[in-house]
């Protein structure tokens, strides 16, 4: 049995997702479409399906992230693609062996797709110029991590329906997070309107279609859903926040603060989560928290992602 | 009258003006004859323009230690065919240039090598580590024509007073990289709109502005501490590579209170600004970054009403693996001295009708009197460090035929006018690009 969505409905998928410029809203849609049935294969007892059979996916992690990378990977052997994995520490970037020397090397193996992890924003583009083929960024520095917001998305849609007109909170460290770059990108063309709150230090002076807020107050109040983020613990040494019970007291989302949203409202955190530190413990375990709806999430919408980019396309076999 | 060389038919443009077409005789490196002669060798430069060669204070040779990035030969080559006869390299080597002996050397290779004239700068302080002063004297006898700790920044600004008020005695301005480390932070763009949504640290203006106006106080503490005393000819201070409206405001208040003040701009904050980092390409990674296109706007006003007193390449060349790291990793700069010319006459004079000789004026009277070296006018009897350019025929930035070690540019395929076809140094050729006549 196959899988067979119905992607004609919108413009052709763009070759890679690096961030959602050139992904119409018709398009976003035709994905959360795509990953509901993905939803259903991994309801399956043999959660496999043959679509990428004869694909290479590579995993190209210049950035160490565990989870990430076994999410895309799970993803596309489910979707029966093979998968290269490599990691590499951007160290030995540093020291004379280039992103362009490693990537041209995995292209020689044959590889259809690259998921690339780096720490460093950009990496992703100079990866596209190089090897003209489509690239899904898994996160690069703190500007993007677009399955990460789709995911974010298709959780919020499933939990609220539509986004229309939804007040979603962000709160956390603003000004380093791909992840709520990728969200300030992606949920208003969704129709929801986006509060972004954190401490002067840790807030961007502005972000395309998002509010930005140092009161925690005005960003929880009346809050469709609120999003929590890691905060690093990088920020207290490099100066920009004084300490951890400072920030705790400031921006701490606790159960008394979370009154102050909508009745009910959902919470979301990327992972992995500083228990106690941005979240109160109890919290992260409530009926509120759906963060392992997220990470189940993550498989469909990864899934589908992969289906997006290289359905339709013919597999480049080793070379 | 005998000389070398006739350059016949051609027009003279310098500083000063249009001086219309002349049969220009040179010999003994000098300019005998606006009139003609008789000399060993005729080039019919009809249509083409002659101006005296360009003067750039501000190049990264890489010599001694980086030679893998450029080094004297190609970078003074490349200076050559950009039109320039004189070069200052800045001392941010490996080791840095600190002692009278390393000026010296590089000196003497760079006679021998021949092509554009070297003028070394020399670190401000020891190692350039911002601590002990280095031998102002030793230095400038030896040939060094500014002090400067660029490639990095001068934090302790007691050390920067110390230092402008010992160079001053010998004659020597003290150049600065005018940005303030803790401002900048780790900043690779400029910080603003375009930085906060890319996800890219940000470095701003006011990192820039506020050094800019710390070092202005420095200098009329240093003007008090003199109390009249040492040589008033050439400035105390010049800022390198302005980027800022805000940072240019602050000079040209300074500048009509009549503070001895001096600064440059590179060619790149007069024709690029940060919206090209939306490519996310390293290629336009450069200290100072490039700022907003109303920054330029005043730059190039700056420029015109001499505000800023001359154009410094900051040619900073890197390895093409180094400018392929990722925008983190990868090292500011860009190599500047084989278009800048063409790109400004291109950009300001063929589109904005900037005036020829103002831009004239920037390139060469403005560094030489930067530097307290003299101005060279199109007239018997001065030094024939010329150029000899073509106003007309346009063709496209190619990096890769770039005499630089770095074949990179943000210009790559633009198509430009007014390309160098000979440089001449006290009237030797240094460079030649003329088409063989048919
Ligand atoms: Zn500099």
């Amino acid at each position: 049995m196959t899988v067979t969505p119905d992607t004609s409905a919108a413009a052709p998928t763009p070759r890679s997702l690096l961030d959602f410029q050139g992904w119409s809203r018709a398009q976003l849609e035709s994905l959360f479409e795509t990953s509901k049935m993905m939803q259903e294969v991994l309801a399956r007892p043999v959660k496999k399906v043959p679509a990428l059979t004869g694909f290479t996916v590579a995993t190209v992690f210049f950035e160490a992230s565990t989870r990430t990378r076994l999410s895309f990977e799970l993803a596309a052997r489910r979707m029966s693609a093979d998968v290269l994995s490599f990691s590499a520490a951007t160290s030995s970037i540093s020291k004379g062996e280039t992103y362009k020397d490693t990537l041209l090397t995995l292209d020689a193996m044959g590889v259809d797709a690259y998921v690339i992890r780096v720490d460093a924003a950009g990496v992703c583009h100079q990866a596209e110029r190089w090897l003209g083929k489509p690239i899904i960024n898994a996160g690069d520095g703190w500007r993007a991590h677009p399955t990460q917001a789709l995911l974010d998305a298709f959780t919020l849609l499933e939990a609220l329906g539509s986004l229309e007109g939804k007040k979603i909170a962000i709160v956390g460290d603003i000004l380093h997070s791909r992840v709520a770059r990728s969200n300030a990108e992606l949920l208003p063309r969704l129709g929801a309107e986006v509060v972004a709150c954190g401490p002067a230090t840790l807030l961007p002076g502005t972000l395309p279609g998002v509010q930005l807020s140092t009161d925690l107050k005005t960003g929880l109040t009346d809050a469709d859903a609120v999003m929590v983020l890691r905060l690093q613990n990088e920020r207290m040494d490099k100066g920009l926040l004084p300490s951890l019970p400072e920030y705790i007291a400031g921006y701490q989302v606790t159960q008394e603060r979370l009154d102050w949203a909508k009745p009910g409202a959902p919470l979301l955190h990327p992972g992995p989560m500083n228990r106690d530190v941005e979240l109160e413990g109890p919290l992260a375990d409530s009926s509120r928290s759906l963060v392992e709806r997220q990470v189940a999430n993550g498989q469909a919408i990864r899934m589908a992602v992969l289906y997006h980019l290289l359905v339709g396309k013919k597999p480049r076999g080793e070379s | 009258m005998n000389g070398e060389l006739l350059i016949q038919h051609v027009r003279l443009v310098d500083s000063r003006g249009e001086h219309g077409t002349a049969d220009v005789l040179i010999g003994q490196g000098r300019i005998l004859s606006l009139e003609g002669g008789d000399a060993r060798r005729h080039i019919d430069a009809s249509g083409l323009i002659l101006s005296p060669g360009f003067c750039d204070p501000h190049a990264h040779l890489r010599e001694p230690g980086q030679e893998v990035k450029e080094d004297l030969t190609s970078g003074l080559t490349a200076a050559a065919r950009g039109g320039y006869s004189d070069v200052v390299s800045m001392p941010n080597t490996l080791p840095p240039v600190d002692r009278a002996e390393g000026v010296a050397a590089l000196k003497e290779k760079a006679a021998r090598i021949g092509q554009a004239r070297l003028h070394p700068a020399a670190a401000l302080t020891q190692g350039q580590e911002g601590k002990r002063l280095t031998e102002a004297r030793l230095l400038a006898e030896a040939g060094a024509v500014l002090l400067t700790d660029d490639g990095r920044t001068n934090e302790d600004a007691g050390v920067l007073a110390l230092g402008m008020q010992y160079a001053a005695s010998w004659g020597l301005t003290v150049s600065v990289h005018a940005e303030d480390a803790g401002l900048r932070r780790g900043g690779v763009m400029n910080e603003g709109g375009v930085s906060f949504r890319l996800g890219l640290p940000g470095n701003s203006v006011y990192a820039e502005s506020a050094r800019i106006a710390r070092d202005l106080e420095i200098v009329r503490y240093v003007l008090a501490q003199l109390g009249g005393r040492g040589p008033q000819a050439k400035a105390l201070l010049h800022v390198q590579h302005l980027s800022s409206a805000r940072g240019l405001e602050l000079i040209r208040q300074a500048k009509a209170e009549g503070l001895p003040v001096t600064c440059e701009v590179g060619p790149h904050h007069l024709t690029l600004s940060e919206e090209r980092l939306e490519s996310l390409d390293p290629l336009y990674k450069v200290a100072p970054p490039l700022r907003t296109p109303a920054d330029a706007e005043a730059l190039i006003q700056g420029l015109l009403d001499g505000s800023i007193d001359c154009i410094g390449t900051d040619h900073a060349p890197h390895t093409q693996d180094e400018k392929e790291l990722d925008l983190l990793r990868a090292p500011f700069g860009i190599p500047n001295l084989e278009v800048g010319w063409p790109l400004l006459y291109t950009e300001l004079v063929l589109k904005r009708d900037f005036p020829l000789p103002v831009l004239l004026e920037r390139f060469t009277d403005g560094p030489r009197r930067v530097l307290g070296f003299e101005a060279i006018w199109l007239e018997a009897g001065a030094e024939a460090s010329l150029v000899l350019w073509n106003p007309d025929q346009e063709r496209p930035v190619e990096p890769q035929r770039f005499a630089s070690k770095a074949k990179f540019s943000p210009w790559a395929g633009w198509k430009l006018r007014g390309w160098p076809v000979l440089t001449l140094v006290e009237g030797r050729a240094v460079f030649e690009g003329l088409e063989q006549p048919a």
